[in-house]
């Protein structure tokens, strides 16, 4: 008992401890309710979703087409055209953004060419997707004559994901420590030969991650692709590239605003889909990340 | 620890052998500060060449040079001539034949993310060695004259980056020797391994000596006592000293420093 007491003695409160450490509760649980706050939106969003348009999912409704000025019926086109769309997108920007992020990376040396680059992409990402939509509509549906197709809808995406991917993959590749390639030059090996034997291997698994985060951004994207290529409602379904094509977002904009005496429930509907299709990426995503961490080679 | 008088110096059969690296007036700038300047020294071939000298002395810069990896620092500006085998390395059209030649190990081990096996089957590889048997033989020989064989050899497929700093040190001495290297280069191994695992890596480089050129930086002067034929004092980017490195350690030097430093009077 008595040694509890001269403990006690020694660390005994002060007035102005006791208001620091209320002081400090104080900001710590105001800062939570910040942080807490994010949560809202996201579980206002998913259950308004789930509780209007949970109804609509069957997959009568992913797998048949719109009738009746698209007040009944399904959303296959639109989804499909989603996939159409993102597919050719990433088909484009992947092999561009991944050797562009290469060569920043691994070759660029630090010069004003590579500092234009570098401003290239920052401002790149900070176009406004209208503007990129314009953009699209000028370079490749009127001046490289692709029309409103789905090869311009898809290259105006990539245009305007390239930072996303270029970013991600920088990252990735500059999170391989420099040892490894100082190493792997001592001994002979040229860049390329480092990059594709160490370098390359270690990161794949990021860019991957990038690339996955790109979809997800570009499968909700609506103003790009609605001047480019994706269309208010056609009956058939796209058999090339140049073809023009429904898209989810697109759709789910149509059936919000443009037509008449739509059921409540259907854009709710083409929304949950949209939104669960991102959600999934976002998941492999995160799951790839984690499964990054575990493989941890130094 | 004794140090057998057989392991010192023995210059004789250093006098009698050709030169395999000869610096004429090296100086080396980072921008506006000068690391070293005014270097001139000789390798010759089958001796474990010394560099001693504190820290800032320009020890590692000078490594750099020597297989041109101060072409990838674009603020490294390199001056003088550097004569590898008769041949200035700046006039080196091939500098990754130039580089493979060369074996280098640094003062932290650098494991590669790459399995034992591949860590040490890299540099055949990009030879365009793919046969399997071959490499087994490649990696189980350096492997074996790293020191490293007995440890490893159950597990080659193993992270060689998960290794202990002592077995990555002796990994990275094998990788530089499936090079078939000319001339080792090595920068203060043993500052992240253990001393029991120093002694076998000393013992490995004196057998090493019969084959190839070994330059040994060190900070620690009685390696370079048990180790080097001739040792170079290295202080503040100048060369103060070169000698048997029996001279120098028996006090026949020219500069007073170079005792100074060797008996732990500075540095």
């Amino acid at each position: 008992m008595d040694n509890t007491n001269v403990v006690d003695n020694q660390f005994l409160e002060t007035k102005l401890n006791i208001s620091a450490k209320r002081t400090e509760t104080l900001f710590r649980i105001l800062f939570m309710i910040m942080a807490a706050l994010l949560i809202l939106p996201v579980l206002i969003i998913l259950t308004t979703l789930v509780v209007k348009g949970g109804s609509m999912l069957s997959w009568d409704f992913l797998f048949s087409d719109p009738v009746n000025g698209m007040t009944e019926g399904g959303i296959f086109p639109a989804l499909l055209g989603t996939v159409w769309l993102v597919g050719v997108a990433l088909i484009i920007s992947v092999p561009v953004g991944v050797a562009a992020a290469l060569y920043l990376s691994e070759y660029a040396p630090d010069n004003w060419f590579t500092r234009a680059i570098n401003l290239a992409i920052i401002n790149l990402a900070g176009v406004p997707s209208i503007v990129h939509a314009l953009f699209g509509v000028g370079a490749f549906v009127i001046f490289f004559g692709f029309g409103t197709s789905i090869l311009a809808a898809s290259m105006t995406l990539a245009v305007m994901t390239l930072p996303v991917v270029i970013v991600a993959t920088r990252e990735s590749l500059q999170a391989v420590p420099q040892a490894f390639r100082e190493a792997c030059w001592n001994m002979g090996a040229t860049r390329w030969q480092t990059i594709r034997r160490v370098i390359l291997p270690n990161s794949v698994s990021g860019i991957l991650t990038g690339v996955i985060l790109e979809v997800s951004r570009t499968t909700g994207e609506t103003a790009p692709i609605m001047f480019t290529g994706a269309a208010f409602f056609i009956p058939v379904l796209p058999e090339s590239v140049f073809d023009q094509t429904m898209a989810l977002s697109l759709h789910l904009f149509v059936v919000s605003t443009q037509v008449p005496h739509v059921p409540e429930a259907l854009p709710y509907g083409v929304a949950l889909v949209l939104i669960m299709m991102v959600l999934l990426m976002n998941s492999a995503s995160i799951a790839l990340r984690m499964h990054l961490r575990g493989k941890k080679k130094w | 620890m004794v140090t057998l008088v057989e392991d010192i110096a023995n210059p004789e059969s250093a006098e009698a052998s050709s030169v395999k690296l000869q610096v004429r007036n090296l100086a080396i700038r980072y921008g506006s500060t000068t690391a070293i300047s005014g270097i001139n020294l000789e390798v010759r071939e089958n001796e474990i060449f010394g560099i001693i000298g504190p820290a800032n002395a320009g020890k590692t810069s000078f490594l750099k040079t020597l297989n041109r990896m101060n072409d990838f620092s674009s603020d490294m500006s390199v001056d003088g001539d550097i004569m590898f085998e008769g041949t200035n390395i700046r006039d080196v059209r091939n500098v990754y034949a130039l580089r493979n030649r060369i074996g280098v190990v640094f003062p932290l081990p650098v494991g590669l993310p790459l399995t034992i096996y591949e860590n040490v089957a890299f540099v055949p590889r990009l030879r365009g060695i793919s046969e399997k048997a071959e490499l087994d033989v490649i990696v189980e020989r350096c492997l074996t004259r790293s020191a490293l064989w007995d440890e490893v050899k159950d597990r080659l497929d193993s992270l060689g980056s998960l290794l202990s700093g002592g077995q990555q040190q002796r990994l990275t001495i094998a990788r530089a020797l499936s090079q078939e290297p000319e001339l080792l280069m090595l920068d203060e191994f043993s500052i992240a391994v253990d001393p029991v695992t120093t002694m076998r890596i000393e013992d490995v480089l004196k057998e090493l000596k019969q084959e190839m050129t070994i330059i040994l930086v060190t900070n620690l002067v009685q390696q370079a006592r048990r180790l080097a034929d001739r040792t170079a004092f290295f202080l503040e980017g100048q060369c103060v000293e070169i000698g048997t490195t029996e001279d120098l350690f028996t006090g026949k030097v020219k500069d007073s420093r170079t005792t100074d430093y060797i008996e732990g009077r500075f540095g």
